[in-house]
């Protein structure tokens, strides 16, 4: 089987509100290791040397992250884990958080020392405020009994939490949003590792990237490095949802392939497509199930979404389209405009209204944005329209002869 | 000054977290009043413009008067999906109201929202900081009056 805990390892096994339970399965043993044996540069080769890379879908190397702060000239440096997940879809980190925040942590704590952070924020997304409470009680525990201090070395981890913005999950704009502001993002350069929150070296990484940061100091590099593939190591966490008799969390070895995800263990049945990453992920029709998911092929933050042959593709679509629409910051306006048009045009090929020089239209508009917006939310946006023209342009083209046939019978 | 307002600004000081404030003030008031907002910009010694643009921004945030529950029901496409247009039409049905209304009591605001990351309890809704799954129609009469 492709399955693998790496980063799902305690979930269901420890109790997440007792340290001790945490202590007995390991834990802690990871951030011990790295205060007492390895300097922060050694740590900072050694997620190196894993070849892991960032969870939220970018795929950035960790490693040259937290080099990169650790370099950068600042008296304060600070160290975030992203826990806004708000794709679409994606509900996984949910699931870490519920079963495991003490690793969650002890990872925090690890990137800390490594980056020379002395200050450290959670920033969880406000619909799982439920969270809240137990995630500050994980860390006055490992506070109490001494993990968060060392000679040279001490954090200080506090619990923000965001108030309703898909946006904030990119890591500009939630920078922003702990400043107090609006969750808009930033040009970039300067990239946050030289000039972050209050301007100063920070590293934003997602919260099931640092959940194998400790798994990678306790094991060694090496042998995370000889999980996955060439250029995607270790595992993925992914949440299904859809037409699938079996929705939920599950974690695979990377390269695994989305058959094997969503009819080996979701169980489901009658595909016609799948949508990998959420409504800004990249849609996988049926004939190509087998696709392994990996950096190299198809991935994105973890939320796959099934859909089967009763569904309209251009209705999923424009579903897609209304949500960016929504939540486009509004900044820069190839994609506060885009997202917009998108919508109109989508709606209008939805009621069988299209038409082909609007068809030419989403084409050009999904390119501008793509190449023109400033974050990732406007660059993603346009990916399951132009997934779908590739692979279902028969059904575009359809709701156009629809029209056509009409208008001529009327006339 | 209004007293929440005075409250929460004591105990985050000049260099309080805006979103942090507004949240808080929200969680006692429902809403954002134009009198709150301005008595926040003051408090912080920023424009009242600042304010606004931020607790318009946040979905969670309302500078519109809300009643004393938001029920946000989840549109998104894994809800979608599971038919949560069959959920709306029954809190409509049963509160009497619309999406983006409130009740004439102020008991009830009902709104629509983005993903919640409950898709594998879907179709689902927050009332307030609750989140509930598996939802089906005859399971809404029953969860609103644990709120009536």
């Amino acid at each position: 089987m492709p399955e693998k805990r790496v980063v799902l390892k305690n979930c269901g096994i420890i109790d997440p509100g007792n340290i001790d339970s945490y202590i007995a399965n390991d834990g802690f043993s990871a951030l011990t290791k790295a205060l007492q044996e390895m300097t922060p540069a050694e740590v900072i080769e050694e997620i190196k040397g894993s070849g892991l890379r960032g969870r939220g879908g970018a795929g950035f190397p960790t490693g040259l992250k937290w080099d990169l702060a650790s370099k950068a000239q600042g008296d304060e440096k600070y160290v975030i884990c992203n826990a806004d997940e708000g794709e679409v879809g994606t509900f996984k980190d949910r699931y870490i958080l519920e079963g495991d925040p003490f690793s969650i942590v002890e990872a925090v704590a690890i990137a800390s020392y490594a980056v020379g952070a002395r200050k450290a924020y959670i920033y969880l997304r406000a619909e799982y405020h439920y969270l809240f409470d137990a995630l500050e009680g994980t860390i006055s525990q490992a506070k109490e009994r001494g993990f968060l201090e060392a000679a040279d070395f001490v954090v200080d981890i506090e619990v923000y939490e965001g108030a309703g913005a898909y946006v904030c999950g990119e890591e500009t704009a939630l920078i922003e949003s702990i400043e107090g502001k609006r969750g808009d993002s930033r040009p970039r350069p300067p990239f946050p590792p030289s000039e972050g929150l209050w301007g100063k070296p920070t590293i934003v990484n997602n919260l099931e990237t640092l959940m194998n940061i400790p798994r990678i100091i306790h094991e060694g590099a090496e042998w995370f490095s000889q999980i996955g593939t060439e250029r995607s190591k270790g595992t993925k966490v992914f949440s299904v949802a859809g037409d699938v008799e079996k929705p939920g969390v599950y974690e695979l070895i990377m390269g695994s392939t989305l058959r094997e995800l969503v009819e080996g263990l979701a169980l489901a049945r009658n595909t016609k497509m799948v949508q990998v990453g959420g409504a800004s992920g990249r849609v996988v029709p049926y004939e190509n199930i087998d696709t392994p998911l990996a950096f190299e092929d198809v991935l994105g933050a973890g939320g796959v979404i099934v859909f089967d042959e009763s569904r309209d593709v251009i209705e999923m679509v424009r579903k897609n389209a209304e949500f960016f629409e929504e939540e486009s910051c509004g900044k820069c306006f190839p994609c506060r405009e885009g997202t917009k048009r998108m919508l109109e045009i989508l709606t209008r090929f939805s009621k069988g209204e299209g038409s082909k020089r609007e068809l030419k239209y989403l084409e050009d508009l999904a390119e501008t944005m793509m190449l023109t917006s400033l974050c990732g939310l406007g660059q993603a946006a346009p990916n399951s329209l132009v997934d779908t023209l590739e692979h279902y342009r028969s059904e575009y083209e359809a709701r156009i002869q629809e029209m056509e046939a009409s208008t001529f019978a009327a006339s | 000054m209004d007293r929440v307002v005075q409250e929460v600004l004591t105990r985050h000081g000049k260099g309080g977290s805006l979103v942090t404030i507004l949240k808080e003030v929200q969680d006692e008031h429902a809403y954002l009043s134009k009198d709150a907002m301005i008595d926040i910009a003051r408090g912080l010694s920023i424009s009242a413009g600042e304010v606004y643009e931020v607790a318009t921004f946040y979905s969670l945030l309302s500078a519109k008067p809300l009643g004393e529950n938001t029920i946000r029901i989840c549109k998104s496409t894994p809800c979608f999906l599971k038919n949560c247009e069959a959920i709306v039409k029954t809190v409509e049905k049963e509160l009497g109201i619309s999406i983006n209304e409130t009740t004439t009591d102020r008991k009830f605001s009902l709104q629509l929202t983005n993903c919640i990351g409950a898709c594998d309890m879907a179709p689902a809704m927050m009332i307030n900081k609750k989140t509930y799954g598996n939802l089906s129609p005859d399971k809404i009469a029953r969860i609103l009056s644990e709120y009536k």
